[in-house]
C-alpha cells in the first residue's frame, strides 16, 4: 500500500471516528446515569441528519448559516429527545432492563415512520458545507476541507465533554449518579431532572452527529439501525458509561475499517482476500475479542453493567389440568383448521409464519427466561438451520428431508461454539456478544456470494413432492414445533431445568451445591440453538427461499418482543407472544402504511399496561398470589 | 422534630419492621441499639425513603414524609449517612462534597468545607483525593461530610463505628459531640453499647424489627438484664 493512499484512508478513519464517537458517547453517558440501553439512539442520530436537511436548504446558504442549521438540528433532536425522556422512559425506570429495551425499539419504529411521513422516502442529499467546498492536498491526493474540520470536532467534544463534567455541578452530579445514583438521590438531587439532562444531551449528541454528516452522505431512513448497531460496539468495546473508552474504541474501530478499505484486495498464503468486504463484520469481530479478553470493555470496569433488578419469579410448574385442557383445545383446532382453511388458503400460509414464530420464540425464551441469557443474537441459529438446510439441498443435492434434519444440526455446531463464548458473560455484554456472533452470520450469508447468492440468497428451496400441498407442509410445521415446544418444556421441568434456573438466580450457590452452571448454560444454549435451526429450516422450505435480510437483527429483535409480549416468567408465554405477534404484524403491515409506527404504539401500550407480558398478566387474573 | 409511629417495612414479602414508633428532639442524639439483622438499616431507611413503610407515619418537622421521594426528604433537611458508606469512589472529596450541597436553611447549622475540616481534620489535608483512594476511616468521615453539605438539621447515621480503627471511633465520638453542640439532631444506629453510652442522649433497643426498649442512657446502664438479652453477642 502506497503511503499516499494510507495517509488518506487514515483521516478518513479519522473523520468516521469523530462521527462515531459523537453517537456513542450520548449513549454511553445515558447508560451511565439511567442504566437504559438506548435502541432510540440511532434514531435521534438519523432525525439529525433529516432536521440538518431540512434547516440548511433553508438557510444554510452562507458558512454562518451552515453552522447554526448543524446547532439547530441537535437542539430539534435534543428536544425530541427530551420528551421521549419525559413521557415514556420517566414511567419505566423501575422495570426490568428487556422492557427497557423493548420501549426504546418501540421509539425506534415511531420515529423510522415519522421521519417517513415527513420526508418521503426518498435519500436527500445535502449540500456541501459552505466555505469548506474544496479539498486539500495531502501527499499528492485530494483530502476534503470539510471532513478535516469533522476529524477536528471529535476531540472538540471531547474536551468540552470533559469540561463539563469535571468543572460544573451538573457533570460532577452526572459522575456521581453513573455510579450511585441511589444515593445521589438521598443526598437531595432530583434524579428524574437529572436522568432528563442527561438523556437530552445524549440526544443532542448523536444529532450532532448525524447532522455533520449531511455533506458527506445523503438523509436515509435505514440509517438508525445501522447507526445504533455501531454505537453498540463502541460503547461495549470501550467500556460501558466510559467517555475516554467511547473515544478511544470509536477511534480503533474507524481507523481498523479505514485499513481494510485501504488494504483492498490482496493475496495472502496464496489464498486472494478481500479485506474491503471485512469492514462488515470487523468491529463485530475487535467486539467479540475485546469481550472476551476484557469482558467490561477497554476502559470501563468490571460489573459496573451488571444490574441485580431481578425478579423474584415464582418458580415454573407443570400446567394444571385447566391449563392442559385449554392445550388441548387448542391442538386440536390446530389439528382441525385445514378444514376450514381451504376455504380461506391465506390463513394456512400465516399459521405456518405463526408456527415458525413459536418455535423460534419458545428456543429462544428457553435461554433467556429460565437460562437467563439475554441473547439479542438469537437470528443466528435461525439463520444456521435455514442456510445449513438450503446449502445442503443447493450445493450437495440432498433430498429436502434430510436437509430439514441437518438443520438443527448446523444450528447445534454454532451454538456449540458461540455458546462457549457467549455464556461467560451475563447481562449486556452477553446481549452484545450474541448480537456481535449474529452479525458475523449475517455478513457471511451477506457477502459470500459464490456460496449463500449474497442478497438475493438461496431459491428455489421447496418442500418434497409429498409436503407440496400447504396443508401438508402445515401438518409437518405444526407436528415439528409442538414436538420442539414440549420437548423445552420437559426440559425445564426436568432437573436439568432446574439446574438452569438456578445457575440463573444464584451462580454462586449453584456452583456450592455442585451445579456445573457452565456447562449447564453451554448446553441450555446449544439446545435453544438446535430447535431454533428447525425453525429456520422449516422457514425456509415455506418460503422456498432464504435471504440474509431474513437473519437479520430484526428477527433476534422480533423474537425478543415475541418473548417480551407474551411474558418471560411464563412457559406458555413465548407460544402467546409469538403468535399475538405475527398475527399483529401481518395483520398492521397488509392494512396500514405506517405499520412500523403502529407496532410501535402496540408495542409501548403493552409496555405500559402489561407489565409481566400478556401471558403473565393473564396468569396473574387466575392465579391467587402465591405467598 | 421527628417523629415515626407504628411503621411496617417489608422487603418483598418479608416482613422486616413490626410497628415501629420512636422520636428524636432537636438538639438531641438518640440511639437505635440492635444485633445484626435486628433492623437498624431498615429503620434508618424506611425514615429516608430508601424503603417505602407499608404503613405507618414518619413525621419530620411537622410534615408527613413517609410517601415522599428520598430526594424530597433530604431536601427538607433530614439528612441520611449510609451505613456501606457510597462514596463516590471516581469524585474527590470536594467533588464529594459538592454532590451532597444544598443551599443554607433557617433552624439549621450550614456548612463549608473549611467547618468540616475542623470537624474532620484528616478531610482538610486531601481536597483532591479520590473517593476511592482514601481508608475505610476517611471514607467514613467523607460520607458524613458529604451529608452535612446538605445543611441538615438531622441526621441519620448509620453504624459510623463499625468497621474503622479505635482512634477513627473516638473521632467520629468526638464528631457527634460536635454536631450535637452545633444544633444538629441525630438518630445514630449503633451495635456498640460503649460507643453508644459516649454520645447518645437517649436509646431505643430493637430485636427482630420491633422496639424492645425505650430510654435514658442511665436508664439502660443500670439496666443488666435488657443489654444481657438483647445486646449481648
Ligand atoms: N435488600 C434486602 N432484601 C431482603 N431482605 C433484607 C434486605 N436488606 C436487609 N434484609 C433483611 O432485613 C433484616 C433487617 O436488616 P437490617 O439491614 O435492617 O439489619 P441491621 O440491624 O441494620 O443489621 P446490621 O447490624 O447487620 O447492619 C435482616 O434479616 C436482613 O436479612
Ligand atoms: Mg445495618
Amino acid at each position: 500500500m502506497s503511503p499516499d493512499a494510507f495517509a488518506v484512508q487514515f483521516l478518513n478513519g479519522l473523520a468516521s471516528a469523530s462521527t462515531l464517537f459523537l453517537i456513542a458517547v450520548g449513549l454511553s453517558l445515558i447508560f451511565g446515569v439511567t442504566r437504559i440501553v438506548n435502541f432510540a439512539h440511532g434514531s435521534f442520530y438519523m432525525l439529525g441528519i433529516f432536521v440538518a436537511y431540512s434547516l440548511v436548504t433553508r438557510i444554510g446558504d452562507s458558512p454562518f448559516g451552515f453552522w447554526v442549521s448543524m446547532l439547530l438540528a441537535a437542539l430539534v433532536v435534543a428536544i425530541v429527545g427530551l420528551l421521549v425522556e419525559l413521557v415514556l422512559l420517566r414511567r419505566i425506570y423501575q422495570a426490568p432492563e428487556l422492557f427497557q429495551l423493548l420501549a426504546t425499539f418501540a421509539v425506534v419504529l415511531i420515529v423510522r415512520d415519522a421521519t417517513l411521513a415527513i420526508w418521503g422516502p426518498e435519500d436527500l442529499l445535502g449540500p456541501r458545507a459552505p466555505g469548506l467546498k474544496g479539498s486539500v492536498d495531502i501527499l499528492g491526493r485530494q483530502f476534503p476541507t470539510y471532513d478535516l474540520v469533522l476529524i477536528c470536532i471529535g476531540p472538540a467534544v471531547l474536551a468540552a465533554l470533559w469540561f463539563v463534567l469535571t468543572r460544573t455541578r451538573f457533570g460532577v452530579l452526572i459522575r456521581a449518579a453513573t455510579q450511585d445514583r441511589d444515593m445521589v438521590g438521598a443526598l437531595g438531587v432530583n434524579q428524574a431532572w437529572l436522568f432528563s439532562g442527561v438523556f437530552a444531551l445524549g440526544a443532542f449528541l448523536a444529532a450532532l452527529g448525524g447532522a455533520l454528516q449531511l455533506p458527506r452522505e445523503p438523509a436515509n431512513l435505514g440509517i438508525d439501525l445501522v447507526a445504533i448497531g455501531e454505537a453498540f460496539v463502541v460503547v461495549v468495546v470501550g467500556g460501558m458509561g466510559s467517555i475516554p473508552g467511547a473515544f478511544l474504541a470509536a477511534f480503533i474501530i474507524a481507523e481498523i475499517k479505514a485499513m481494510c478499505f485501504a488494504i483492498g484486495q490482496t493475496t495472502l498464503f496464496g489464498v486472494s482476500f478481500s479485506f474491503s468486504k471485512l469492514t462488515l463484520v470487523v468491529e463485530f469481530l475487535v467486539m467479540a475479542a475485546v469481550l472476551i479478553w476484557r469482558p467490561w470493555g477497554l476502559m470501563g470496569r468490571p460489573g459496573a453493567a451488571t444490574r441485580n433488578a431481578a425478579e423474584i419469579e415464582v418458580p415454573l410448574k407443570p400446567a394444571d389440568a385447566r391449563t392442559r385442557k385449554l392445550g388441548w383445545v387448542v391442538l386440536i383446532a390446530l389439528v382441525l383448521l385445514p378444514l376450514v382453511g381451504t376455504a380461506f388458503p391465506y390463513t394456512i400460509v400465516l399459521s405456518i409464519d405463526i408456527l415458525v414464530a413459536v418455535l423460534f420464540a419458545t428456543s429462544l425464551h428457553f435461554i433467556m427466561g429460565p437460562g437467563g441469557m439475554h441473547s439479542f443474537g438469537h437470528a443466528a441459529y435461525f439463520g444456521l438451520g435455514a442456510y445449513g438446510a438450503g446449502l445442503l439441498v443447493k450445493q450437495l443435492g440432498w433430498p429436502m428431508e434430510g436437509a430439514l434434519a441437518a438443520a438443527p444440526v448446523a444450528a447445534a455446531v454454532g451454538a456449540l461454539i458461540f455458546g462457549w463464548f457467549c455464556v461467560r458473560l451475563s447481562g449486556v455484554y452477553l446481549a452484545m456478544l450474541t448480537l456481535a456472533f449474529a452479525q458475523i452470520v449475517w455478513s457471511i450469508a451477506f457477502q459470500w456470494d459464490e456460496l449463500t447468492g449474497g442478497s438475493n440468497g438461496i431459491v428455489g428451496l421447496w418442500p418434497a413432492e409429498w409436503l407440496s400441498e400447504k396443508w401438508a407442509y402445515y401438518y409437518l410445521t405444526l407436528t415439528l414445533t409442538v414436538a420442539g415446544v414440549l420437548l423445552l418444556w420437559r426440559v425445564l421441568l426436568a432437573p436439568f431445568g432446574y439446574a438452569l434456573r438456578a445457575g440463573r438466580d444464584s451462580p454462586l450457590r449453584a456452583d456450592a451445591i455442585g451445579i456445573d452452571v457452565f456447562h449447564t448454560q453451554w448446553m441450555g444454549f446449544v439446545l435453544a440453538g438446535a430447535v431454533c435451526g428447525v425453525a429456520g429450516g422449516l422457514f425456509a422450505f415455506s418460503k422456498g427461499s432464504i435471504a440474509p435480510e431474513a437473519i437479520s437483527v430484526g428477527r433476534s429483535i422480533d423474537g425478543l418482543v415475541m418473548v417480551l409480549l407474551g411474558g418471560i416468567q411464563t412457559l406458555s408465554g413465548p407460544v402467546v407472544g409469538a403468535a399475538l405477534f405475527t398475527w399483529l404484524q401481518d395483520l398492521i403491515a397488509r392494512e396500514f402504511q405506517y405499520w412500523r409506527a403502529a407496532l410501535g404504539f402496540t408495542i409501548l401500550v403493552l409496555v405500559l399496561a402489561f407489565p409481566l407480558g400478556v401471558a403473565g398478566s393473564i396468569k396473574r387474573l387466575f392465579v391467587k398470589e402465591v405467598a | 422534630m421527628l417523629q415515626i409511629s407504628k411503621i411496617h417495612s417489608y422487603y418483598g414479602q418479608a416482613h422486616i419492621l413490626t410497628d415501629v414508633s420512636l422520636e428524636v428532639n432537636a438538639g438531641e442524639v438518640v440511639v437505635l441499639l440492635g444485633r445484626n439483622g435486628a433492623g437498624k438499616s431498615t429503620t434508618l431507611k424506611s425514615i429516608i425513603g430508601l424503603v417505602r413503610p407499608a404503613s405507618g407515619a414518619v413525621v419530620f418537622a411537622g410534615t408527613r414524609i413517609e410517601r415522599l421521594a428520598p430526594y424530597r426528604i433530604a431536601r427538607m433537611g433530614l439528612g441520611y449517612v449510609p451505613e456501606e458508606r457510597r462514596i463516590f469512589t471516581d469524585l474527590s472529596v470536594l467533588e464529594n462534597l459538592e454532590v451532597g450541597r444544598q443551599p443554607p436553611r433557617a433552624r439549621a447549622p450550614t456548612w463549608d468545607f473549611e467547618k468540616l475540616g475542623a470537624l474532620f481534620p484528616n478531610l482538610r489535608e486531601m481536597p483532591d483525593r479520590l473517593g476511592g483512594r482514601m481508608s475505610g476511616g476517611e471514607q467514613q468521615m467523607l460520607t458524613i461530610a458529604r451529608t452535612l453539605m446538605g445543611n441538615p438539621a438531622c441526621i441519620l447515621l448509620d453504624e459510623p463505628s463499625e468497621g474503622v480503627a479505635p482512634v477513627i471511633v473516638d473521632q467520629m465520638a468526638e464528631a457527634i459531640r460536635g454536631l450535637k453542640a452545633a444544633g444538629v439532631a441525630i438518630l445514630l444506629s449503633e451495635q456498640n453499647l460503649h460507643f453508644a453510652m459516649e454520645v447518645a442522649d437517649r436509646a431505643y433497643i430493637i430485636e427482630k424489627g420491633g422496639i424492645r426498649f425505650e430510654g435514658t442512657m442511665q436508664a439502660l446502664s443500670a439496666n443488666a438484664e435488657v443489654q444481657a438479652q438483647y445486646l449481648a453477642v
